[in-house]
């Protein structure tokens, strides 16, 4: 966090004071208060759930409140095959979260289609949401997911937080 | 009932109708002409030694090469006589349409209209036939046919709810 410590008037060497920036401090906030929204599609969301639950327990990392309401959540994982039919409304759910939110494409399907190369899957969450972190795997462990996570913190952390941020909303498409 | 006693049976009460009978590792398979497939499945529903109260799929096959193109497969089982069949009609692409068993069983709705969404073809006297999976909309034909390309016809890359134009 760039923490500045200042003052060591106590005999164990405890800061009596703290500096930091306050875009430090905002996004040091943010990261350890993901609000992920469930989008489990297929058995990614199995691993999902396995890493909210107490064997592996994802709060540990402040990313444990699933939400089952996109306007109390700014991190969506997509964890599943994407099917088209499903493309407009993972795009609805994504343009009701509140900014700022991260999107991470759980597994391979959500990544890039994975071996469903067929006329109804879509290849690639990112052609229609854009994608802060893919998680590799075919389902990817809690463990994998988790480093996505931290992944995803180490980012938030490089945000700047009072600029202009680049309209991100709209995807890239590329065919 | 064995299965060679439902086989005899259905070959007694249908001289003609019947193209060929089958048994291969304890499942019945019965291939009907189109005309007669209601007729047969209304017996196998109705008389009181074969009583198929159950329907359990239906299923269709596309043989690209073969003069009568399609198979529609229907699963019919008995749930007191505890016995399965399967019926099996051929359908030539010309006239792709067969009479639909909602009649008898009100659970062959939403399966004849799947295979009507996925291989194109159709039911006379079906209630509702729409698509099921595929949106109404949708123009790239019946996917399940083997000439259908494999990729689609370009539906999953083109999102209609996105500002730009794909690039």
């Amino acid at each position: 966090m760039g923490l500045i410590q200042i003052g060591r008037q106590d005999k164990d060497g405890t800061p009596d004071i703290v500096t930091t920036t306050v875009e430090k401090a905002v996004n040091w906030a943010r990261k350890g208060s993901l609000w992920p929204m469930t989008f489990g599609l297929a058995c990614c969301a199995i691993e999902m759930i396995a890493a909210v639950s107490s064997r592996y327990d994802m709060d540990r990392y402040g990313a444990g409140v699933f939400r089952a309401s996109p306007r109390q959540s700014d991190l969506m994982i997509v964890a599943g095959t994407v099917c088209r039919r499903m493309a407009p409304v993972i795009r609805k759910l994504y343009d009701q979260m509140p900014e700022p939110k991260y999107v991470i494409a759980m597994g391979s399907c959500a990544t890039s289609g994975n071996i469903y190369d067929s006329y109804s899957v879509v290849q690639g969450v990112d052609r229609f949401v854009p994608v802060d972190i893919y998680v590799p795997g075919c389902p990817p462990t809690p463990e994998a997911l988790f480093d996505g996570i931290l992944k995803l913190q180490e980012r938030i952390m490089l945000k700047r937080v009072f600029m202009k941020q680049p309209d991100q909303v709209k995807p890239s498409v590329k065919i | 009932m064995s299965l060679q006693e439902l086989a005899s049976r259905l070959q007694e009460a249908f001289s003609t109708g019947i193209v060929t009978t089958a048994e291969w590792r304890g499942e019945l398979t019965v291939t009907v002409t189109r005309d007669r497939l209601h007729e047969i499945a209304q017996f196998l529903h109705n008389d009181r030694a074969m009583d198929f109260d159950y329907i359990v799929h239906v299923s269709s096959v596309d043989w690209p090469d073969d003069e009568e193109r399609f198979e529609v497969v229907y699963e019919l089982y008995s749930i007191r006589k505890r016995h399965r069949i399967r019926l099996k009609a051929r359908v030539p692409e010309s006239d792709c349409i067969v009479d639909s068993l909602t009649d008898l069983w009100k659970g062959a709705d939403f399966m004849e209209r799947e295979v009507y969404d996925m291989m194109g073809i159709r039911f006379r006297n079906h209630p509702d036939l729409r698509r099921i999976l595929l949106p109404d909309d949708y123009t790239e034909g019946y996917p399940l046919r083997k000439d259908f390309p494999l990729r689609g016809k370009g539906w999953r890359d083109t999102f209609e709810f996105l500002d730009e134009t794909p690039r």
